[in-house]
């Protein structure tokens, strides 16, 4: 077929093999018949997923990514085909995740008018988006695939969306496929630091006695973990991680504070408040992890290294912006260090870490962080692990050891429930040959779980763990722990018997109910060449710690659930509680 | 809370493309910012606007908006600046309710300010004013004590001085 003959369709679907997309996830519908036709015609080499659900697809593309660092696309129908993905491109844009989002559009004539299926997706999801498109012209459909590969993977990577009306992409498409990006505004790789910023950088570096790198996901996304251990290990500088910074520094590290935040360590919160240097290399600094911003790391020099000078000073006063890309960064600063004094300050913390190790209650039954101590061990660490959102993902966090960066996927700026399957299965798909893990808790997982039609059908050798506590349990952890116990929509009374759903899709279905049989259940899961779904029967109640309690400082990081006096309500738990 | 809040001048750089202004206007009111004025023209090279914005908001504030507004894609440059450095100029419209007997003091009012009349029947004028916003203000409020039927402002454009970029 000669390119001049091509449609619309014909030419967006080409592109997409050509700008090196791989894999397509989506649902059909009557906007979007035109582009699956075309699919059906020219598509060579890429795969298509018929997802479940277009809010999964998007989960699956955005788990693909985080696997593998390439983006996939989304091809999904016009008004609620298109509405169905906000979730899933919210998720992707609030973590920095590339992804092409096509949604079919009713034709030109009809915009604006009310017709079948029509939603405004172009406007709905501006505020989600690193940028979109609404095509008026066949013509431009190669230039705006280029485009948006491009915006999608350069910089701080992010969801491209190209709406695309149904009579654009019937009509031809007269122009050559190789065409040239037209993009004045936009700048593919921000960078403004000069080298007095690195000589500033140093000095401060140098003075410092007390000194915490936070390592978060733009370190991962600049392929930094190499950079940033040579920097830590030079310094002797300890490293606490963002959750979607783990990884990028080992945890297995001797400098390691594992993570830090609401959820974090208490020796990387301890370790935060004491420091009298912060430097943050591609972390945000968010609310979940700085406690009340005024007082985080209140008497430290701050130096914040990210590629998006947006995120700069948004939360917290900084000493030192550095605007550039992490691994840059990291190099170009590396030969103006001098090694500091940090051996007394390591020493402390190693106090810190004897003192306060990671804990978890062992009563009332079996506990998640036993699970994931196992899986741990028998994986050793290399397996990647794809979390739900809740209790059993801040304890994944915390219990999953992993010394790699691509290997940790979970929703952080989002935390949207029910990501935990289809992202991994989106990982699966981009990783073959990798173990590949799921740990969801029972309330997310019945968000999603229709994707394990994905994984039969494809023969995906996801092993899913669901933490059973038959509760929406992090909420329910917060109404125990500042709402005196006044469970209020927690309870998930009625959850299906999941090891019967799961032989209902044809896949293996494994109970796990006792603490003694977690070796051999695993190893079976595990062995198991197909996918696996493993209802673990927790421990109803239990709760995550350490916390830092929403609106308290780091200072106020609580160590262990507060004894209650009996027929006494709770009142603040944190208050009575052990503290950092 | 506003009213006490600087104005700022903002003057954004931007390639013409479909919804680029709602882009930029999404980066002010996620902020809570109120825009006070919003002028949209074509730019000197073809297929490029200028927007002049001026709002009211905190310095902090209006700095995330305007590193939000920067690495849009579509927008080339996006610079605050304060009033000296630019020349700053807004066009007012004003349609005025006069009987002859108010007539003269009408266009004397006009005449300090040198505003044009651009209109004129038996009951009604219209008068056109150009210069800083505070001039216009204080002829607006001159007139008020006769009947303002319409009144239409532009809006503030700017353009900084010498050889300095807007
Ligand atoms: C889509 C969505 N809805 C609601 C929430 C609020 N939320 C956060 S954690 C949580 C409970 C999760 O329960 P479950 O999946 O069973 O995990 P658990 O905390 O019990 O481990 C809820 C409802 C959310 N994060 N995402
Ligand atoms: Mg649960």
């Amino acid at each position: 077929m000669s390119e001049s003959q091509l449609t619309g369709a014909e030419a967006l679907i080409l592109m997409l093999e050509k700008i090196g997309i791989e894999i397509i996830f989506g649902i059909p519908g009557g906007s979007a018949i035109p582009l699956y036709d075309a699919m059906y015609k020219v598509r060579k080499n890429m795969k298509f997923v018929l997802a479940r659900h277009e809010q999964n697809a998007a989960h699956m593309a955005d788990g693909y990514a985080r696997a593998t660092g390439k983006p996939a696309a989304v091809l999904v129908t016009s008004g609620p085909g298109a509405t169905n993905t906000v979730t899933g491109i919210m998720t992707a844009h609030m973590d920095s995740i590339p992804m092409i989002v096509i949604t079919g559009q009713s034709v030109r004539a009809m915009l604006g008018k009310g017709g079948f299926q029509e939603a405004d997706i172009f406007n709905l999801t501006m505020p989600i988006v690193k940028h979109s498109y609404l095509m008026k012209n066949a013509n431009d459909l190669p230039r705006v695939m280029r485009e948006a590969y491009h915006i999608a993977t350069t910089g701080r990577p992010g969801p491209v969306l190209i709406d695309v009306p149904k009579d654009v992409g019937t009509d031809l498409c007269t122009v050559s496929l190789d065409g040239d990006l037209d993009l004045p505004g936009y700048n593919p790789k921000p960078r403004s630091f000069s080298t007095e910023t690195l000589d500033k950088i140093a000095a401060a570096l140098a003075k410092s006695k007390r000194p915490v790198i936070i390592a978060g996901h733009g370190a991962a996304l600049a392929n930094a973990d190499k950079a940033l251990r040579e920097f830590a290990e030079f310094m002797q500088i300890p490293v606490a991680s963002t959750l979607l910074g783990k990884g990028v520094f080992p945890d297995s590290h001797p400098l390691s504070l594992e993570g830090l935040g609401m959820h974090g360590t208490a020796y990387a919160n301890r370790a935060l408040v004491e420091c009298d240097l912060m430097i943050a290399v591609g972390a945000r600094l968010d609310d979940r992890i700085l406690g009340v911003p005024s007082m985080f790391c209140r008497n430290a020099v701050k130096i914040h290294i990210d590629i998006d000078d947006a995120e700069f000073g948004k939360l917290v006063q900084l000493d030192i912006r550095c605007h550039g890309d992490a691994k840059e960064v990291l190099e170009e600063l590396q030969p103006r260090l001098q090694k500091g004094d940090t051996a007394e300050w390591l020493e402390t913390l190693a106090g810190y870490k004897k003192k306060w190790p990671l804990s978890y209650s062992r009563r009332g039954g079996m506990h998640p962080p036993q699970v994931i101590d196992a899986l741990t061990k028998l994986t050793g660490g290399r397996a990647i692990v794809a979390t739900d959102v809740g209790q059993h993902q801040m304890w994944a966090w915390q219990f999953y050891k992993c010394d790699r960066p691509w290997k940790f996927i979970s929703s952080g700026g989002a935390g949207t429930m029910g990501f935990g399957l289809p992202a991994a299965l989106g990982a699966q798909f981009g990783r073959p040959d990798d173990l590949v893990v799921a740990i969801v808790g029972d309330g997310g997982f019945q968000m999603t779980m229709s994707e394990l039609a994905t994984a039969a059908i494809h023969k995906l050798p996801v092993k899913v763990f669901i933490m059973n506590n038959h509760y929406l349990g992090m909420v329910r952890q917060w109404q125990d722990m500042f709402y005196d116990e006044r469970y209020s929509g927690v309870d998930l009374e009625g959850n299906p018997d999941f090891v019967q759903l799961a032989k209902a899709y044809g896949i293996l279905g494994l109970n796990l109910k006792r603490m003694a049989d977690i070796p051999k259940v695993l190893k079976r899961a595990l062995e198991h060449p197909g996918p696996v779904v493993v209802n673990v029967e927790v421990a109803k109640h239990a709760e995550v710690y350490p916390m830092v309690p929403p609106g308290k400082p780091l200072e106020e990081t609580v160590l262990e659930h507060p004894k209650r006096k009996k027929g006494r309500p709770r009142k603040t738990a944190a208050k009575t509680a052990a503290k950092v | 809370m506003n009213r006490s809040m600087p104005t700022h001048n903002l003057s954004i750089f931007v390639a013409n493309r479909p919804g680029a202004l709602v882009r930029i206007a999404q980066a002010f009111s996620r902020r809570g910012f109120n825009i006070e004025s919003l002028v949209v023209s074509p730019g000197a090279r073809s297929g490029f606007s200028r927007m002049t914005i001026t709002a009211k908001g905190d310095d902090a504030g209006l700095d995330q908006i305007i590193m939000q507004c920067s690495k849009l894609v579509d927008v080339l440059a996006c610079r605050k600046h304060t009033d000296e450095e630019v020349v700053a100029r807004e066009l007012a419209l004003v349609k005025l309710a006069v009987n002859s007997a108010e007539r003269g003091e009408v266009l004397q009012i006009a005449d300090h300010f040198r505003a044009k009349t651009v209109d004129f029947s038996d009951t009604s004028i219209v008068l056109e004013a150009t210069g800083g916003s505070e001039k216009l203000d204080a002829m607006v409020e001159l007139l008020r004590k006769f009947k303002i039927v319409e009144l239409v402002r532009t809006g503030k454009v700017i353009m900084a001085r010498g050889e300095k970029a807007t």
